[in-house]
C-alpha cells in the first residue's frame, strides 16, 4: 500500500549486482540533460553575472575608500590654507593698525605745524594793519594840524591886536599844542 | 581517505547484496510494509525501450533541475549592486563554494577555471538530493547510479586536465604513481595502489558513497513512513502506540535527510576540489 502511494507508477524492472552501478542508456541521457542544463546556468549566467556584481562591488567600496581619503586630504589642505590665511590676515591687520597709528600721529603733528603757522600769520597780519592805521592815523593828524595852524594864523591875523597880552598868551598857546602833537607823533 | 573510501566500497556492496536478499525473501505477505529496491527503478512513462525512456525517476530529476534553474535564473536577472534578502541568500551559497571549497583548498589563483565545475557539482547534487524529503516528489534522483557516476566522471576529467596542466601527460603519470621521497622498491608496490586509487577508486568511491547515501536515506524514511502508516491503520491495540515512535523516528530522519543532502553535496564538491588540488601539486 506504501509503494501505492508512493510510487505511483508502479515498479519497473529492478537491476542485480554489477547492473546497480551500471547506470541505462536513457538514465544516463536524461542525467546529462539535468546536469548539462544546471551547467549551463552557472557557467554561462549565474556565475559571470555575481563575478561582475562582486568585481563592481569592489570596486565601489574601494573608490568609496579612496573618495574619503581624498577628501580627507583636500579637507587637511583646506585647514592649512586657512590657517595660513588667518595668520597673514592678522599680520596684516596689525600692520595697517600701525601704519594708521604713524599715520594718525602724522596728521596731529601736520595739523599743530599748520596750526601754528596761521597764528604766526594772523599775528602778523595784525600788527600789519596796526601799523597801517596807524600811519594813517599820523598822516590824517599831520593833514590836520596843518588845517588847524592855518585856521588859527588866519584867526591871528583876522582879530584885531587889541590885546597884546592875549596875543601872547594865543601864541604861547599854538606853541605848546604844536609841541604837545610833535612829541605825540615821535 | 583511500583505504576507508575502498573499505567503503567493499561494505556498500554487502549491504546492498544483503538488502536485496532481504527484499526478495520479505515477498508479498501483506503485512508489514518493507521498501524493495524496486522503488529505485519506477515503470517507464514514456519511450518505454528507447534511450529516451522516461520514468518518475527522471520526472523528480527534471523537476528538480527546472525548480534550479528558475530559481537561479530569476534571483541572477534580478541580481542588483545592494542585494535582496533572495540575492544574499544566492550569493552565501555561491560564496561558499567559492571561498570555503574553491579556494580554501586550491587557492585563490588555482581555483578560478574550476569554480563553475564545483559550483555546478553542489547545487546539482544539492537539488537531486532535496527531492528526497519534499512532498510527492519522494525521491532523491542521485539514488540511483547515473548522476553520481556522470557527477564522478565530470570530477575525473577535471583532476585528469588539471594533473595534466600542470606537470604535462608524462609528467601527472610520473609524479602521481612514483611519488618522490620514497626508496625505489617501493615503488614495486605503491605504483599499482596508486594506479589504482587515483584512477578507479576514486570516481567509484565519489560514485558510491552519494548514491548510497541517499539510497540508503530513502530506504530509511520509506521503512518509517511505512511502518508509521502500518502501525495506526492496521496494527492492532498497543501495538498503534508503537506508531507515534516510528513517526517521530521518520521526522527526525527527514530533518537527518535534509542535513545529508547538504553535506553529500558538501563532500563531494570538497572531495573534487581536493583531487584537483593533489594533481596540481608535486608529490
Amino acid at each position: 500500500m506504501i509503494k501505492a502511494t508512493v510510487i505511483a507508477a508502479g515498479e519497473g524492472e529492478v537491476p542485480t549486482g554489477i547492473w546497480l552501478f551500471i547506470p541505462p542508456d536513457y538514465d544516463i541521457l536524461w542525467s546529462a540533460v539535468a546536469l548539462v542544463a544546471i551547467a549551463l546556468l552557472f557557467w554561462k549566467k549565474v556565475l559571470p553575472t555575481f563575478t561582475k556584481i562582486l568585481d563592481e562591488r569592489t570596486e565601489l567600496i574601494q573608490g568609496g575608500i579612496a573618495k574619503a581619503e581624498s577628501a580627507q586630504a583636500e579637507a587637511q589642505e583646506a585647514l592649512a590654507e586657512y590657517t595660513r590665511q588667518l595668520a597673514e590676515a592678522r599680520a596684516e591687520a596689525g600692520r595697517i593698525r600701525e601704519a594708521a597709528r604713524a599715520e594718525g600721529s602724522a596728521i596731529v603733528a601736520e595739523l599743530r605745524t599748520k596750526a601754528s603757522e596761521d597764528a604766526a600769520r594772523i599775528l602778523e597780519n595784525a600788527q600789519r594793519q596796526i601799523e597801517a592805521e596807524r600811519q594813517q592815523a599820523s598822516q590824517s593828524l599831520r593833514t590836520e594840524v596843518g588845517a588847524l595852524a592855518t585856521d588859527l594864523a588866519s584867526r591871528i591875523v583876522g582879530e584885531s591886536l587889541a590885546d597884546s597880552a592875549r596875543q601872547s598868551r594865543v601864541i604861547d598857546r599854538f606853541l605848546d599844542e604844536l609841541e604837545a602833537s610833535t612829541a605825540d607823533q615821535r | 581517505m583511500r583505504a576507508a573510501g575502498s573499505a567503503y566500497l567493499g561494505e556498500c556492496a554487502l549491504i546492498t547484496a544483503a538488502t536485496n536478499h532481504l527484499l526478495a525473501a520479505s515477498g508479498e505477505d501483506g503485512g508489514f510494509p518493507i521498501p524493495s529496491m524496486g522503488e529505485f527503478f519506477p515503470a517507464p512513462i514514456f519511450f518505454e525501450g528507447t534511450v529516451f525512456e522516461f520514468n518518475r525517476m527522471t520526472l523528480v530529476r527534471l523537476v528538480a533541475t527546472a525548480a534550479l534553474v528558475a530559481i537561479f535564473w530569476v534571483v541572477t536577472n534580478r541580481a542588483r549592486l545592494v542585494p535582496g534578502r533572495a540575492q544574499n541568500i544566492a550569493e552565501m551559497g555561491l560564496d561558499f563554494v567559492r571561498v570555503n571549497i574553491a579556494e580554501e583548498i586550491l587557492g585563490k589563483q588555482h581555483a578560478r577555471p574550476f569554480i563553475p565545475l564545483l559550483t555546478t557539482m553542489f547545487f546539482a547534487i544539492f537539488a537531486l538530493n532535496i527531492t528526497g524529503v519534499i512532498p510527492f516528489l519522494n525521491i532523491a534522483s542521485t539514488s540511483v547510479v547515473a548522476v553520481p557516476l556522470l557527477l564522478a566522471v565530470a570530477s575525473f576529467v577535471a583532476f585528469i586536465y588539471a594533473g595534466i596542466k600542470a606537470h604535462g601527460a608524462f609528467g601527472y603519470l610520473r609524479t602521481t604513481l612514483f611519488p618522490s621521497g620514497v626508496p625505489w622498491p617501493i615503488y614495486i608496490i605503491l605504483a599499482p595502489i596508486e594506479l589504482l586509487s587515483t584512477f578507479v577508486l576514486r570516481p567509484a568511491t565519489l560514485t558510491i558513497r552519494l548514491m548510497a547515501n541517499m539510497l540508503a536515506g530513502h530506504l530509511l524514511l520509506v521503512l518509517f513512513f511505512g511502518m508509521t502508516h502500518w502501525l495506526f491503520l492496521e496494527a492492532g491495540g498497543a501495538l498503534k502506540g508503537v506508531g507515534v515512535i516510528t513517526l517521530g523516528a521518520a521526522i527526525a530522519f527527514t530533518v537527518f535527510e535534509i542535513f545529508i543532502s547538504a553535506l553529500q553535496a558538501y563532500i563531494f564538491t570538497l572531495l573534487t576540489a581536493v583531487y584537483i588540488n593533489l594533481s596540481q601539486e608535486a608529490h
